[in-house]
């Protein structure tokens, strides 16, 4: 039995809550000062755990970079009570057999739900569908398939992918990103590219497979969910397919809605990712998007990459960024902080919607009686300096290291049990003391 | 100058640049008499990090550091069988090892030379002597030493002269550093190239854009030819070499619209009968062999300045 008192809710409302076999035993009313039993929420805001979409745990392939274990630590730390695995691990996860083995890591860490992702081509090579039924049937009973690192290019095999899914009342994911106008691709094709001479990655080649993949889906009458879009074309595209009805979801991630191409400049490999930072004018145009709902969620990106991959000249460093532990905070920043966003509209983009997506069914639940106990405790005024050295993930390239931001998560409940207490992960594992 | 690198032609202030080409001068003056050695570096060591092939490059760094007495080291990190990302930093580590004082870096990609210099790999004095599509400072200090030479020998600065550069901008070093430097000391560029070999962004840069190179010759100084690599074919930057040399080919018919006083550039190496025909490149008009002679002027300039010859203010970073 958890009992916590006092809490906030994201509407405004006081609560005392009790927790027990996993789901909400009870909840009441609170006057903000009643007697403290359990955990104290005074000053702090109750909501369900965060739930993502996009995150890169490399294992299996890359266990020197993060572990399906180390990334679960490094979703609790962040507020997350699921994740969902991308399949570009190595194997791929284009197999019943794979996708069940991480379900089975996931399980076996088991502070957070790790929902894997199916690959929607053999070993991600664009030309043949992976199993997809036999994904959908195993016991990881995966609904999203993604080549995500690549993009579904063909726009037959596209084609075909979105209508073969529809049996298992499955999604895809598209990582928008047409490969011949971004061979060799450095960052985003502009202002600061032009000066700097590092090859473009221009807005179009993801707009131009967004807009593709909308018509297909209308055609076929599936679902798409489009990965990380980062640019305002590729938003007015969204907004465009959703004003007709068309079944498209979309995702940003916290770095385009706070970093720009101008970061580029010095070169520094920690601002390298896929699809590249844009500019000052795409990142309004995401917050609006998000605002109102035309991207529907956040979702991190969360890529991790050993030390070596970063510290090297630009051309030959990894791409991809840290997300899991700062995405809260960042968004709290980017979109809280400047009325945007209300609290309930950042439990939405963060939670509630993520695991309608994905059909996460304990999870981005109403705080009511007999809901799974899949919830957050934040401190909302609190804020925190990041710091690489003592993220949970295996891995230290985030973009934000030394960044304030507001926010701090003090207790994470995961299936009625409390993975975090007072802002320590309280299942400490072998493999954390090494 | 206020930094301790050479990296982009932005590191120089205008005083800076116009200092260095002063500094070139007086050195050039002294090495052409008996004594072409100077006792300036003595105990330096200079390291050539050339991780792309350039002879020319390489050879004019060498005999700069060697005319100022410093010790030079060629380190060819081309072909190592290190992965690349990890031989830049490997390869300085080294170096720092090795008590290197400067680094002369060539690379293939952009910002390798910043990153050099950014790191904690090592604490010698960093100068950029080309990166990927980046840079090429000293190559634009030489042209600008080369401009005045012929055009404002006895003026201050460029003010007034008109440059034309030529070709390839979008992968050029040479254009990006002799956009930053020309403008600097005061002269109007012109860019002439088909659009696609100017990248997008370049109407951000205080330059004229032109796809019609016989529009411009008439009234330009300066006409500078870039080398085009021949693979830029294969990639449909153009449809073929006789098209674009139709074009943006500097021949002998144009060679005689320029005004009289006008001079023709190029930074080597050349693809004659490409960008250039070879009497265009052999024409009274044609200083490209100055260019390589005052290459080793300011390269010494250079490393003159950076190395102790002047005080240099500690870097902000
Ligand atoms: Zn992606």
């Amino acid at each position: 039995m958890i009992k916590l008192s006092n809490a906030k809710l994201v509407d405004g409302s006081l609560v005392n809550v009790e927790i027990d076999q996993g789901v909400i035993k009870s909840i009441v009313k609170s006057s903000g000062k009643d007697k403290v039993e359990g955990i104290d929420g005074s000053g702090k805001i109750l909501m369900p755990g965060l739930v993502d979409l996009h995150t890169h745990l490399r294992e299996p392939g890359r266990e020197d970079s993060e572990t399906v274990l180390t990334g679960s630590q490094s979703a609790v730390n962040g507020g997350y009570t699921a994740i969902s695995a991308m399949a570009n691990t190595n194997p791929v996860a284009d197999t019943a057999g794979v996708v069940e083995q991480i379900f089975r890591l996931g399980k076996s860490a088991g502070i957070c739900d790790v929902y894997p992702i199916g690959a929607v081509t053999k070993g991600l090579n664009g030309d043949q569908l992976a199993e997809i039924g036999a994904m959908a049937e195993s016991i990881a009973r995966v609904r999203i398939f993604s080549d995500d690192g690549n993009c579904v290019a063909d726009p037959l095999i596209m084609r075909r992918a979105l209508e073969y899914v529809k049996t298992y009342d499955g999604i895809i994911a598209q990582h928008a990103q047409e490969p011949k106008l971004t061979i060799n691709a450095q960052m985003n094709e502009g202002i600061v590219s032009a000066r700097i001479g590092l090859k473009g990655w221009p807005a179009v080649a993801e707009e131009a497979i967004i807009a593709r993949d909308i018509l297909l889906t209308d055609h076929v009458q599936s679902r798409l969910h489009i990965c990380h879009v980062t640019t305002a074309g590729g938003v007015e595209l969204i907004r465009w397919a959703k004003q007709r009805g068309i079944a498209v979801t979309a995702e940003v991630t916290p770095h385009h809605l706070l970093l720009t191409d101008d970061l580029v400049e010095n070169y520094d490999p920690i601002y390298k990712v896929n699809p590249p930072l844009r500019t000052e004018r795409d990142v309004m145009a995401l917050r609006q998007g998000l605002a109102e709902g035309v991207i529907d969620i956040v979702a991190t990106d969360h890529a991790p990459h050993s030390a070596e991959l970063k510290d090297c000249e630009w051309q030959s460093a990894a791409f991809g960024m840290l997300g899991l532990e700062s995405a809260l905070s960042v968004v709290i920043k980017t979109m809280v902080e400047t009325k945007l966003m209300t609290w309930e509209d950042l439990s939405a983009r963060m939670s509630i919607r993520p695991a309608q997506i994905a059909g996460y069914e304990n999870q981005g639940r109403q705080i009511i009686e007999g809901a799974p106990a899949n919830l957050i405790l934040v401190d909302p005024n609190a804020s925190w300096t990041v710091n690489r050295d003592n993220l949970k993930s295996k891995s230290r390239n985030t973009p934000f290291h030394q960044m304030q931001l507001p926010g701090v998560i003090s207790d994470v409940i995961y299936s009625g049990n409390l993975v975090m207490k007072s802002g320590k992960l309280t299942v400490v594992n072998a493999e954390l003391n090494d | 100058m206020k930094s301790a690198h050479l990296l982009s032609a932005e590191d120089l202030s205008k005083d800076d640049a116009l200092k260095l080409l002063a500094t070139a001068k007086e050195l050039a003056t002294i090495t052409d008499g008996p004594n072409k050695k100077l006792p300036t570096l003595r105990g330096k060591t200079v390291v050539n990090l050339f991780f792309e092939d350039s002879t020319r490059t390489r050879i004019s760094f060498e005999t700069a550091a060697k005319r100022l007495s410093a010790d030079v080291i060629n380190f060819s990190a081309k072909g190592s069988s290190v992965s690349k990302g990890e031989s830049l930093k490997d390869t300085a580590q080294t170096l720092q090892a090795m008590g290197a004082d400067a680094v002369v870096i060539r690379h293939g990609s952009s910002g390798a030379a910043q990153r050099l210099a950014d790191s904690k790999w090592i604490q010698a004095t960093v100068i950029n002597a080309g990166d990927g599509t980046h840079e090429h400072p000293t190559q634009a200090l030489l042209d600008a030493f080369t401009i005045k030479q012929h055009l404002r020998a006895n003026e201050s600065d460029l003010s007034g002269l008109k440059v034309l550069i030529v070709g390839d901008i979008l992968h050029s070093r040479v254009a990006r550093s002799n956009v930053i430097l020309l403008n600097k000391l005061g002269a109007r560029v012109t860019l002439v190239a088909p659009p696609t070999l100017l990248p997008v962004g370049v109407e951000k840069w205080p330059v004229e854009i032109s796809y019609d190179l016989d529009k411009e010759l008439p009234q330009c100084d300066v006409v500078m030819m870039l080398r085009i690599q021949q693979e830029r074919m294969a990639d449909s930057f153009f449809p073929t070499e006789r098209e674009y040399s139709r074009g943006y080919g500097l021949n002998s018919y144009r060679l005689a619209q320029l005004q009289k006083s006008a001079i023709v550039m190029h930074p080597g190496p050349m693809n004659r009968g490409l960008e250039i025909s070879a009497d265009s490149a052999d024409d009274v008009k044609s200083v490209i062999i100055d260019q390589v002679k005052n290459g080793v002027a300011i390269r010494m300039a250079v490393l003159y300045q950076l190395l102790g010859g002047a005080p240099i203010g500690a870097r902000n970073d």
